[in-house]
This record gives structure tokens, C-alpha cells and sequence, in this order.
């Protein structure tokens, strides 16, 4: 009844799409062999904090619970646009381990009743030349893009393009170019 | 077990509908006396110019406004907070323009969510800070996602015809009065029934589009706050516009909304200004009631 919500003037927020978050170790790897990425260990998950109480109450608890294992802490940052980071830290061999925990953050915000207010999860990787490259995962859609920044606000598009098809696979990668929207400096890059 | 802390607002919802349906009600009253009376060539005429009106909406909005589109790297703050916004409602990326102009006002028009435009001024872009740009872009993103242009251009329409027909009988009783004395006798009193019915059915739809607007006028900032989630930044970027406004001269007002005079339907324009035209808006103390009732059941403990 999508005309109905439109002539009436609502619409429901939309949640995640968490399950095809697990589509990341097969395209690491991939990466590894086809292209030489390898992945640094590290992941975030981005979301845009609620004002109030709840929120905060549930990201303390969060982190808490994410520390709990003895590894290293998860990191909290808030960057220009008032989105909330919250950086995983793994050994760079396990990346099931670190989709694990990037996928229970997610779950936590949902079931908190915050699943709107993800935006994405990405998963770093770097090449031997130095080059860095994240794959960003938009749960709204519950596709991935690739995001390649070089030097100051500059993408890397044929590298972005390079691992498009590379992983396309393994993967459903987001069809529509316009919401490959940049992370620059996004923490676990 | 998923929570959701979205509360659907339910009567907001109903009074929509019931306005929808007056509105119908009453274009079904005037066409069953158009048609009546074979004036249904009226009907295609405004039909056509708004479906026009509509067709461009985007383009006509932009040049009245002076709005010129922006590349990323032109505006890369403002294509950043749209970027994330429409990642976070999942709909597709609309244009994004700037007028150049220092009233403070942001609309958003097009005819589907594929064809919108944002457009935000410097004026407002000076004057509020990131999180109340990113209220003020949530609450017009909202419109897109409404589809309010399409939902209001059809709206307007009874109103438009009701008007058009108006003058057309006032012309045609200056200019052709000799002519339908001439002719039948019956001509007098059909001009006059679809005067009459055309002046009662304009007043009604007057209104009726007004409370609609602002019905959707709510709906849009309920809508973008539930994005963000933060009720209180929407909150106070309207606090400031609106006082803002008020301390600006009214020529500045008036050159930013030059094609409502153009069009003859000042009641309901194709973009939907964030303050430019407080009589299709609801009170302040209302949106920002509204707002302080979405804060309080975004900070509920989870049970």
C-alpha cells in the first residue's frame, strides 16, 4: 500500500538487513588472492545516536559488553556530521571474529528499537603498496560498495571499480553508483 | 524481541484522509456540474497546466528560487549530510542546489523521489549549524519521500479549476453578454449556477489544501525527526528561522517567492519552503510540540 502511506504522509524508518554482513570473509578473501588486499582487523559500525537518555544508556552498555571478552576495547568517536563510530580491533586473521562483532552491534541497536538508525558497517583492508580500501556495507539496502580513498579528498575509482568485480561474487554489491557515498578519515579505514 | 520506537501518529494520519476525501467530495460535486453543462473543455485546460506545473515542478521551483545545482566538490558539507540522510532512509540521492539569496529557507520539489531537488539557501546555510541543517534536509527529504508535489498538485487541483472557471464566467458575462442574449435564453442561468458553484467550491478547497499542507507539514517534520533522531536540533532550527523571518524585510520575502504571484494559485506552490509561506505551515508552538513529544519517546528506557 505504498500510495496509501504516500497520500497519507508516513513512513515506517527502515531497519538493517544484518544476515548478508556475513558475506565478508569470503570476499577477504578473494581480495587476498585476486588483488593482494589484505584486511587490518579493524571494523566500525556507523550510526547516527537518538537524543535522550535510552541512547546513551544502551551504547554504555554496549561497549561494556563488547569489552567484556578481555580483547582490545572497542573505540567510540563522533565525526563531523554527528554520526557515532564505534572501531573494532582484530587480529587481522580472524575476520569472521571481527564480522561477528560488528553484526552484534548492529543487533544491539536493533533490538533497542535503534535499527533505523544504523547507517553502515565497513571492514578496512590495505594492499602492500599502501594502498586502503573499506568495504562498506549499507544495511538499509543490504548491499556493500567499495570506498578507496587516496590523498585528500580523492577516491580511487578504478580501484573501486577493480574490486566491484572482483568480489561481485561473494557479495551483492550496491547497483545504484549515486549511494557509493564517500567516508573520508571514517575510523577503521 | 525488535522493538520500535517509531509511534505512528494516527489521527494525523485519519485527518489527512478525511481532508483528501472532502477535497474529492467536492471535486466531484463541481465535475458533475461541468460535465453537466459540457464545460468539461475547462477541465482539460487546467488539467494540462498542471500536469505541466508538475512535469517541471523541479525546474520551475530552482529558477524561481535562483537555486543552480552543486557538484560534491562545489558543496561537499551539504552533499555529505544529504548523502547520509538518504543512506539512512534508504531512498534514492536528489540534486542538490543552492540559491544564492539570505533568506533563510531550504524546500525540496520534484515530480517523483527520482526527480527531486534539494535546494538549500546561504542564508540558511549561515545561519544554522550542522546538526540544524541536517533537521531542516531531514524534514525536506521527508517531502520527497511524502511525494508531496504530486500529492498537493493533485490536492490544488479542484481549487485551480474552481478559480479558473470563476474568472472565465466574469470575462464571459463582461465580454459576452450580448452574445448569449442573442442566442438561447437558458445561457444566463448556466453561467450563473457554475459561478455560484465555482466561488463556494474555491473557498472550500481554500481551505481545505491549506489544512492539508499543514497536515503534511507535520507529517514532514515527524517523518525527519524519526530520521535523525534528534527531534530537538529540527526544534531549534525552526526556533531560529521563524525569528529570524520575522526581523527580515519584505522585499526580501517577496522576491523569494516570485512565481506564487506568477501562477494564480497563490494557495498551493510546487515547493515546499520551510517558512516562506506561514499561512501553509502549522504554528510553531505546534511543530515544536510535535517534536517534544517524539524526544520524550525517543529517550523511553527500553522496556
Amino acid at each position: 500500500m505504498k500510495w496509501l502511506d504516500a497520500a497519507l504522509g508516513r513512513n515506517k524508518p527502515t531497519g538493517p538487513d544484518l544476515d548478508r554482513l556475513f558475506g565478508v570473509p569470503d570476499a577477504a578473501i578473494t581480495l587476498q588472492v585476486s588483488l593482494g588486499m589484505l584486511p587490518t582487523g579493524l571494523g566500525s559500525v556507523c550510526f547516527r545516536a537518538a537524543e535522550g537518555a535510552a541512547f546513551s544508556t544502551m551504547q554504555d552498555d554496549l561497549q561494556q559488553l563488547l569489552d567484556a571478552d578481555g580483547g582490545p576495547k572497542v573505540e567510540a568517536s563522533t565525526d563531523a556530521y554527528g554520526f557515532t563510530w564505534l572501531l573494532a580491533r582484530h587480529d587481522p586473521a580472524d575476520v569472521p571474529g571481527l564480522v561477528t562483532e560488528l553484526h552484534a552491534v548492529n543487533s544491539t541497536l536493533q533490538d533497542n528499537g535503534f535499527g533505523p538508525a544504523v547507517l553502515c558497517s565497513l571492514v578496512g583492508f590495505t594492499a602492500s603498496d599502501g594502498r586502503r580500501l573499506a568495504l562498506v556495507y549499507l544495511s538499509k539496502r543490504g548491499t556493500f560498495y567499495p570506498f578507496a580513498p587516496s590523498g585528500a579528498e580523492q577516491r580511487d575509482t578504478a580501484l573501486e571499480l577493480q574490486v566491484r568485480s572482483a568480489v561481485a561474487e561473494d557479495m551483492r554489491i550496491e547497483p545504484d553508483l549515486a549511494r557509493w557515498f564517500p567516508v573520508w578519515g571514517a575510523p577503521g579505514l | 524481541m525488535t522493538t520500535s520506537r517509531y509511534l505512528p501518529d494516527r489521527g494525523l494520519s485519519a485527518r489527512m484522509g478525511f481532508t483528501i476525501f472532502l477535497l474529492g467530495a467536492l471535486f466531484v460535486v463541481l465535475g458533475s456540474v461541468l460535465v453537466y453543462y459540457f464545460a468539461f473543455w475547462g477541465l482539460v485546460f487546467v488539467g494540462g497546466f498542471l500536469a505541466v506545473q508538475w512535469f517541471f515542478s523541479d525546474r520551475i521551483a530552482l529558477y524561481s528560487m535562483g537555486g543552480h545545482e552543486v557538484t560534491p566538490e562545489q558543496a561537499p558539507q551539504l552533499h555529505a549530510i544529504v548523502d547520509r540522510l538518504c543512506a539512512l532512509a534508504d531512498m534514492p540521492k536528489p540534486k542538490v542546489a543552492i540559491a544564492d539569496t539570505d533568506v533563510p529557507n531550504a524546500f525540496a520539489t520534484g515530480r517523483s523521489p527520482k526527480r527531486a531537488v534539494v535546494c538549500a539557501t546561504t542564508g540558511i546555510m549561515r545561519r544554522l549549524d550542522e546538526r540544524e541543517l541536517e533537521g531542516v534536509l531531514s524534514h525536506e527529504l521527508s517531502h520527497v519521500a511524502h511525494r508531496d508535489v504530486t500529492v498537493m498538485t493533485l490536492a490544488s487541483f479542484v481549487g485551480v479549476l474552481a478559480g479558473f472557471l470563476t474568472r472565465m464566467a466574469i470575462y464571459s458575462g463582461m465580454f459576452g453578454g450580448r452574445r448569449s442574449s442573442n442566442n438561447d435564453s437558458g445561457g444566463a442561468p448556466v453561467i450563473l449556477i457554475i459561478t455560484l458553484v465555482s466561488v463556494i467550491v474555491y473557498a472550500l478547497s481554500f481551505l481545505l489544501t491549506r489544512t492539508l499542507s499543514r497536515y503534511r507539514e507535520l507529517a514532514a517534520d515527524r517523518a525527519g525527526a524519526f530520521l535523525t533522531g534528534q527531534p530537538s536540533a529540527l526544534a531549534s532550527a525552526l526556533t531560529k528561522i521563524s525569528g529570524e523571518m520575522g526581523r527580515i524585510p519584505t522585499k526580501d520575502l517577496r522576491q523569494a517567492e516570485p512565481f506564487n504571484a506568477f501562477f494564480f494559485t497563490p494557495a498551493v506552490a510546487p515547493g515546499f519552503s520551510i517558512s516562506s509561506l506561514f499561512s501553509t505551515h502549522p504554528s510553531l508552538e505546534k511543530r515544536l510540540d510535535q517534536l517534544g513529544r517524539i524526544s520524550a519517546e525517543l529517550g523511553r528506557p527500553t522496556a
